[in-house]
């Protein structure tokens, strides 16, 4: 979980947000907050495809979904079962 | 001369077949949804009926707050029926605090001064909180509340007293500043428009055209929207949410129903290129697309070689690939490249591009970039390039784009002021910068501060001001501008603001703060945030922000960054 965590921190700070030094908290809002916007969402949802294996479905990128790293990656995990 | 209700009426008749539709509507949870003209009148009507039992008069502006579905087309021809003047506000996103929507709400109210908001229950109260006593709105309708119409009667409509010079619909570009500034067109100056661009497009009886592009903007309005209904060309609607998070399911409505047109902002052929997975295009067949156009953003030529190969081996033929320049003022189209034929590529000299201003063909040696054509002029359309004392430039000469044709703006509601300073002789002075060779027209760049982010015009000021309200931040030490994005194909929006602290934590956490505050009030997605130390922003001698100074520093220290290897 940790791991997974940290890849997609990384992931979001340095190909998002363009700033590669920033940490993300586990629990900081990432949809609501207005972080990632739509476009970037489907960035996400194909580097979690890629990297993990795990579909997201295009009408599940919003917030109800996953908001922050740790429901992304709880969701991740539920899935790779 | 006729009018929109006219028109609407000999489409009627002409459309007896009931099973032809004009309309499908598509949803990302449900089934697609297809009108025929006489169910898309019967629904328009119902809404007539109930401005008129609201007593809202022709002539009067009704603000449309609605989202993708039957609702916002009904009421959108039920206004034009009823002989109202229609204007299409975007909806409330998530993204957006509520707060800002009133105030943009408030702001729209102030100028253009409506006699009614149409919107759905549950987003009523929140119409209602943006709303003074004493304002222009008479009225709130509530969409469920309208009683459905059985048959038309078109006798018994107030829209059929309208004439030809008269307003027909207000368009408006996003954020507060285009809130207060809406293009009202005639129904004389769109019938001019479409008449003349639908023959450049040698629009047929064969076409049907795919759109997933936002209502309230003029390219969705006039080309996906209003063009196809008014001359009788099947159209099936995409919701742009649903676009943007699921793209693949343009290319499987198009393949669907064979669509022959669709219009893109020049993003979108890099974010689909990019983004759509071959499992999605399954059986998927484009090659009754007969034209996607770019439009409403700088086009790329690299941006249409990306979209081609990947689309290639699903029927899309490179000829599809068509560009064209477009704006709210002309109703739409100023120009379109000329369908069966690749626009024309010119190489340029990118060194005398930059600094005499002239597109040459490229000296030995000296690095060239490819200019992709908008088209010729339309056929009402004159288009001239003005140097910076506003006399004509030769060939190939970089200047400001300026137009004179039948199809232009009445004005800009209420704003008589604004009006008269975009017209210079009675020629419209565009802001974009572009030059003309061999009658094609090349756009280049624009001398307005304009930010063009995926096709949405965004004013630098209005994000300015949105950071002065974060704490932290003082007024008039920030600036705002559009970098271009190579990859994605628009721009990439940055805001840079001073701040006293020098400790790194602290820029951070005001960095965050801008981030979410800026999104959250404009729903504009900020790419870079820079909080940068005191003295860092160039102001001119008059001590305002000069933009394109600002950007070309931030440019300077970004190259700077990556040759240290920090990006």
């Amino acid at each position: 979980m940790t791991d997974m965590i940290s890849s997609l921190s990384t992931f979001i700070a340095s190909k998002i947000l363009k700033q590669p030094n920033r940490t993300i908290a586990p629990d900081d809002a990432l949809i609501s907050s207005g972080l990632i916007d739509s476009f970037s969402l489907m960035d996400l949802a194909l580097y979690v495809e890629d990297t993990f294996g795990v579909r997201i479905e295009d009408t599940e990128l919003n917030a109800d979904t996953f908001n922050s790293l740790d429901q992304l990656a709880s969701l991740i995990e539920s899935r790779k079962k | 001369m006729t009018t929109f209700p006219e028109r609407l009426r000999s489409l009627h008749a002409s459309h007896q077949t009931p099973d032809r539709i004009a309309l499908t509507l598509q949803f990302s949870n449900a089934d697609d949804v297809s009108l025929s003209m006489d169910r898309l009148l019967c629904g328009a009507s119902s809404f007539a009926r109930a401005y008129s039992s609201a007593r809202i008069e022709p002539g009067e502006v009704v603000v449309l707050i609605l989202q993708h579905g039957e609702d916002l087309v009904y009421s959108f021809w039920g206004a034009i029926l009823h002989g109202a003047i229609p204007s299409i506000m975007p909806f409330l996103t998530e993204k957006l605090s509520p707060e800002r929507y009133r105030a943009d709400l408030a702001a729209l109210v102030s100028v253009t001064q409506p006699a009614a908001i149409v919107t759905y229950g549950q987003f009523e109260s929140e119409v209602r909180s943006a709303l003074q006593p004493g304002d222009s709105v008479r009225a709130v309708l509530i969409t469920e509340d309208i009683e459905k119409e059985a048959a038309l009667d078109f006798d018994s409509l107030a829209g059929f007293q309208r004439k030809a010079e008269d307003i027909v619909l207000l368009q408006h570009s996003s954020g507060t500043t285009g809130l207060q500034k809406g293009v009202a067109l005639s129904h004389q100056s769109v019938f001019n428009q479409l008449d003349a661009y639908a023959r450049s497009l040698e629009l047929n009886e064969a076409d049907v055209v795919v759109s997933w592009l936002p209502l309230y903007h003029d390219m969705g309005l006039i080309a996906g929207f209003i063009m196809p209904i008014l001359s009788g060309t099947p159209l099936v609607l995409i919701s742009p949410f649903d676009w943007v998070r699921a793209p693949y399911k343009l290319m499987q409505s198009v393949s669907k129903y064979h669509g022959t047109f669709s219009w893109l902002p020049n993003f979108a052929y890099n974010f689909c290129a990019q983004k759509i997975r071959d499992r999605h295009l399954e059986g998927v067949d484009l090659s009754s697309w007969r034209a996607v156009i770019n439009c409403s953003e700088p086009i790329r030529w690299e941006s249409h070689q990306a979209f081609y190969n990947k689309f290639k081996p699903y029927g899309l033929r490179y000829e599809a690939l068509q560009t064209s320049y477009a704006m709210a003022e002309n109703v739409f189209g100023v120009t379109q490249s000329s369908l069966g034929t690749s626009p024309a590529v010119v190489e340029i000299d990118r060194e005398a591009f930059m600094s005499e201003r002239v597109a040459k063909s490229p000296l030995d040696g000296h690095s060239a970039m490819k200019m992709m054509s908008s088209g010729r002029p339309l056929e009402n359309v004159k288009v001239k390039i003005l140097d910076e004392n506003r006399n004509e430039v030769p060939e190939r000469v970089v200047g400001e784009v300026a137009l004179q044709s039948d199809c232009m703006l009445t004005g800009y509601y209420h704003r008589e002021d604004v009006t008269q300073r975009a017209f210079l002789d009675g020629w419209y002075l565009t802001g974009d910068y572009g030059f003309i060779s061999e009658g094609e027209i090349f756009v280049s760049g624009r001398k307005k501060d304009m930010i063009i982010v995926g096709g949405k015009n965004v004013y630098p000021q209005d994000l300015e001001s949105l950071t002065y309200e974060v704490p932290g931040v003082h007024a008039g030490r920030s600036v705002a501008f559009g970098v271009f994005n190579e990859e994605e194909g628009t721009e990439d929006v940055v805001v840079i603001a001073e701040v006293d602290s020098e400790d790194l934590l602290d820029q951070q956490k005001i960095a965050d703060a801008i981030r979410a505050h800026v999104t959250k009030n404009s729903a504009i997605a900020l790419r870079y945030v820079k909080v940068v130390d005191p003295k860092w922003i160039l102001k001119t001698s008059s001590g305002k922000t000069a933009r394109s100074a600002n950007k070309e520093k931030f440019m300077a220290e970004m190259e700077q960054e990556i040759n240290a290897g920090q990006l």
